[in-house]
């Protein structure tokens, strides 16, 4: 009962708070409600008993993915306002396909002829079964994804490094190469004349 | 009141999916909120993901929707860099202004 009342909480705080992700006229309130919306998907998780995935989603959206967005959104000077001009013109396309994509998705969702299976409650815990499936026949995937946010990393620092003209840097390598022959020079000062 | 099932949360994963739909036809001058809406999309994946994964019995969806997270974090990574070189080359995020290569 209270599994159910549970679902049926965090489902509709979940469907809220994504309406107000696209509907809020301040970005950083879309990026604070698709926070809200992550928190209330992971509670979805914890409920289906995928502890593992409900952390991990608290652990890289809420801790990175979100706070990368509300990072761009404060730090680009852009007014939003004019971006929202004309959004209601695409308004009745949007409801239409949106519509039409919801109704193919419930029908499909509920023709859907699902054998139950029954589940018995496994031994190890979650994040141990999880683990012993992915270090051992997922390795292979679980290290390309470890490439792509290499890549990933690297391509972001990339794309966003400038170098400024203004910035006087040291030159490591200017400074080993110099030979004292190169730059101090030996002058014999006659006394009484002083250096020239 | 039933007993919540697999269809409970295929049906709030479409929901999830369109509502991430409607937002790109919503706001399709803005890009950091087509970047969300996206973010949304993969989230209603996600949970079809998981739900199948608990309710065959199969961990393999919940690896899978680990990979997807992967995918989803370095995405983001990737697009909010685009967007901030596109920024600071032409003062404007405005999904229209990005037409150079048109010609």
């Amino acid at each position: 009962m209270l599994q159910v009342f549970a679902f049926y909480l965090f489902s509709a705080v979940l469907v809220l708070s994504s309406i107000g992700v696209i509907s809020a006229r301040n970005p950083v309130h879309s990026v604070l409600f698709l926070i809200l919306s992550f928190f209330n998907a992971s509670g979805l998780f914890v409920l289906l008993g995928a502890e593992f995935v409900a952390m991990i989603l608290v652990i890289v959206y809420v801790g990175a993915v979100a706070v990368l967005f509300l990072f761009v959104v404060m730090m680009l000077d852009i007014n939003f306002a004019e971006l929202r001009a004309g959004m209601m013109r695409y308004m009745p396309l949007g409801v239409l396909t949106g519509g039409i994509l919801l109704a193919e998705l419930v029908t499909l969702a509920k023709a859907w002829k699902v054998t139950p299976v029954q589940v018995g409650e496994s031994n190890p815990t979650n994040t141990v079964a999880i683990g012993m499936q992915l270090y051992t026949d997922y390795i292979y995937p679980f290290q390309i994804a470890g490439l792509i946010l290499l890549v990933a990393m690297i391509g972001a620092i990339v794309l966003t490094h400038r170098r400024r003209s203004d910035v006087r840097r040291q030159k490591i390598a200017d400074q080993n190469a110099r030979r004292a022959q190169d730059v101090v020079e030996v002058v014999k000062v006659p006394t009484g004349a002083g250096a020239a | 009141m039933m007993a919540v099932g697999l269809t409970h949360y295929l049906v709030l994963a479409a929901i999830l999916f369109t509502t991430g739909i409607f937002g790109i036809f919503l706001n399709r001058k803005n890009v950091i909120v087509i970047l969300m809406s996206v973010e949304l999309m993969l989230l209603a994946v996600n949970i079809n993901f998981v739900a199948f994964s608990v309710f065959r019995g199969d961990l393999v969806g919940q690896i899978f929707s680990l990979f997807v997270l992967t995918v989803a974090a370095a995405e983001a990574a990737i697009g909010l860099a685009i967007l901030v070189v596109f920024f600071r080359n032409r003062g404007s995020i405005a999904v229209e202004d990005i037409s150079t290569l048109k010609g």
